[in-house]
């Protein structure tokens, strides 16, 4: 069993509140993802459930537990470092069993445990190396390797695949989902790469500074953003923003008519907001076609292309001067400074009001921020 | 002069541990030009270090006593067997080998305690750091005169009062443990180069290091033996390395303080060779114990590069 409560967490440092106010449920076997831009104190919070950090004020309990203010080694937790942190004069096998020494298990059972460690993580043949002899994913196995040993009721990442080059990045993140699988462990991963929060969480909270934003499976971070920032932070290239006002709002639609122009009515819940409210309409790329001149209200004109193979993004630029980006087929071939018009997919639209908040779809509970 | 020829012998050590002249011949057989600009500043190195070592070679084979002037006949290697049978020389090679190895000893200890001590945060951290180190910056002679007269003095010295406060009777340090005393002047002044060292060093741990090895449950203690220590290992090579090379060579301590004595009981070999060309003016026999101090330091270095040195060049 391993479910953490956070109640109420927060740390100050030199006077300055990092983090501020945090309540948070992970439950067992979980993979929550910790993911918000650098410096909104996501390692500050995983060091806090760690005990490397003290406190100022709140709860944090494992199980039943109250672990807020007990040693760091106590807690039955595991931590891998972003720098590895591996003890350099130690062989691979020290490295591992240096928490199990420590503990004065005895010998046999060190044995065991480590090399059924080294055989999930392919690392039987490095055993007797030191960590200066190891590539960049051979250290990070380590690492997670010495995390594995101890049988800890909660694996911690701080940021483990932000040293690594962009192809083994891919490789371990794999690896570590499949981990996840085999040690059916609870994992709380921190990273300021939407990506990987995306594609290993089961649940992602995003953080901005020091406050969660917003606490949900991928998919529905995806879908439902509740503010703008998540709407922004979440998904590539980045949801363009264009300023709206409301033109008539009712209880399944709104209607708004963006400063570049055209005028849409949105499938939204419009009771929060109320005619010539100044709101801001949200569309990701992949939710916008590009057509021919003409063929729409919003005609816009051709800035760079991008072509990815299976996709070219095309940044375009709105009569206002708004920017955007649009995803189209790999095939498309824009000219720089070609007019065209866009066709948005307004199912997928979002409106933000003027304090961020999401205008929820009619019959979605609102969700807190 | 002996003293010369025992600098020359630590400068051809640090060229034997930098292996440096390969290299440089080879470069100078492909250009001429090279060869011509640099010569002159080869010949000059040549002459500062070739003459004063030839002449004592050549001191070393004569009799030449300032005492005894006259025709200075060939003697071969009498010199060399006269001091080596000297009875100061099996107390010098003592005294330099006990003197050496406890001023490494405490200074390591202490270097190593006190850099770990400094490195947590607290009020003032940093005035605490220039005063440790500050002891390095004083003469030789100064402090040694400053710990003879001020500190262990027995009528007059600190000490000699903290004594008399706890009724006890003030001991005559230079009389009854000379070279206990010169062993505690020459490790304080060494100290904060060894604290300097490895409080530098210190700053380059890794602090998730630390916090991995908190994890693992290791308690200050084992965290002192298991991450600082190893990594404080190379450090503290270059702190025994660089410290033996001049320890070997201790003389103003000494000379301000006992001038070698009581007897031989704080004559180290620098001293010795000094003893016997200024003392007794005897040139010729000077110039061989020069000559036995450079081999005797060559092979100190020779064997300090060995054992550390390759552990040094060993990089991570
Ligand atoms: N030990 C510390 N002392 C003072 N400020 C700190 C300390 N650790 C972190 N901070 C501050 O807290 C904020 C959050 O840091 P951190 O949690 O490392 O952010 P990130 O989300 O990038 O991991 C930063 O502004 C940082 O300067
Ligand atoms: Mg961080």
């Amino acid at each position: 069993m391993a479910n953490l409560t956070i109640r109420n967490l927060k740390k100050v440092f030199e006077g300055i509140e990092i983090i501020k106010g945090i309540d948070l449920d992970i439950k067992d076997h979980e993979f929550v993802v910790f993911v918000g831009p650098s410096g909104c104190g996501k390692s500050t919070l995983l060091r806090l459930i760690a005990g490397l950090e003290e406190v100022t004020s709140g709860h944090i309990h494992l199980d039943d537990k109250e672990i807020t203010d007990m040693a760091p080694a106590k807690r039955d937790l595991a931590m891998v470092f972003q720098t590895y942190a591996l003890y350099p004069h130690m062989s691979v096998k020290k490295n591992m069993s240096f928490a199990l020494d420590l503990a004065g298990v005895a010998k046999s059972e060190v044995e065991s445990k480590v090399s059924e460690a080294a055989r999930i993580l392919e690392l039987d043949h490095l055993l007797e190396r030191k960590p200066k002899a190891l590539s960049g994913g051979q250290r990070q196995r380590v690492a997670i390797g010495r995390a594995i040993v101890r049988q800890p009721k909660i694996f911690l990442f701080d940021e483990p695949l932000s040293n690594l080059d962009a192809a083994l990045r891919v490789q371990m993140r794999l690896e570590l989902a499949r981990l996840h699988q085999e040690l059916n462990a609870t994992m709380i991963y921190v990273t300021h790469d939407q990506v990987e929060a995306m594609t290993l969480a089961d649940k992602v909270v995003v953080l901005n500074g020091g406050n969660i934003e917003q606490v949900g499976s991928p998919l529905e971070l995806y879908r439902h953003p509740v503010n703008q920032f998540v709407a922004g932070f979440i998904g590539t290239p980045k949801m363009a923003f264009l300023n709206a006002q409301v033109k008539a709002s009712d209880a399944a639609s709104v209607t708004v008519a963006l400063d570049s122009g055209p005028v849409y009515t949105l499938p939204l819940d419009g009771r929060t907001v109320k005619v010539g409210d100044v709101v801001t309409f949200g569309v990701r790329p992949e939710h916008i076609q590009v057509a021919d001149a003409g063929v729409s209200e919003f005609s816009v004109k051709l800035d760079v292309t991008e072509h990815l193979g299976a996709d070219t993004y095309c940044y375009v630029k709105a009569p206002n001067g708004e920017t955007l980006t649009v995803r189209a087929s790999g095939d498309y071939m824009g000219r720089y400074g070609q007019e065209v018009s866009l066709v948005p997919e307004l199912a997928h639209c979002h409106l933000f009001d003027a304090e961020g908040r999401a205008i929820p779809k009619p019959g979605a509970p609102a969700q807190a921020a | 002069m002996s003293i010369t020829s025992l600098q020359a012998g630590v400068n051809t050590a640090s060229d034997m541990a930098t292996g440096s002249a390969g290299p440089k011949l080879q470069k100078r057989r492909r250009s001429r030009v090279g060869l011509a600009m640099v010569s002159p500043s080869v010949l000059a190195l040549l002459v500062w270090m070739a003459v004063p070592l030839a002449m004592t070679i050549y001191f070393s084979l004569i009799r030449y006593n300032l005492l005894y002037p006259g025709d200075n006949e060939f003697v071969g290697l009498e010199n060399f067997y006269y001091f080596l049978t000297d009875e100061g020389f099996v107390a010098g090679a003592f005294n330099t080998l006990w003197l050496v190895l406890s001023v490494l000893a405490i200074s390591v200890v202490a270097g190593v305690l006190i850099a770990v001590l400094v490195d947590t945060p607290f009020f003032g951290r940093g005035i605490v750091r220039v005063m440790l180190i500050s002891p390095f910056f004083i003469m030789p002679t100064v402090s040694a005169l400053v710990w003879k007269n001020l500190l262990l003095h027995p009528v007059s010295g600190v000490l000699a009062a903290v004594w008399r406060f706890f009724g006890a009777t003030p001991i005559d340090w230079f009389t009854d443990y000379p070279l206990q005393a010169i062993i505690l002047i020459v490790s304080w002044q060494w100290i904060p180069f060894a604290v300097l060292i490895l409080m530098t060093a210190m700053q380059s741990l890794d602090q998730e290091q630390k916090d991995a090895a908190r994890l693992d449950g290791a308690g200050p203690i084992a965290i002192f033996w298991h991450i600082t220590l190893p990594h404080l290992a190379r450090p503290i090579a270059v702190v025994i390395m660089i410290e033996t090379i001049f320890l070997l060579s201790i003389f103003a301590e000494i000379f301000t303080t006992t001038g070698g004595g009581p007897g031989y009981e704080t004559t180290n070999l620098a001293f010795l060779i000094y003893s016997q060309a200024l003392l007794q003016f005897d040139v010729g026999m000077a110039s061989a114990g020069g000559l036995i101090a450079v081999v005797i330091a060559n092979i100190a270095a020779f064997m300090l590069v060995r054992m550390i040195g390759k552990n040094l060049t060993d990089k991570a």
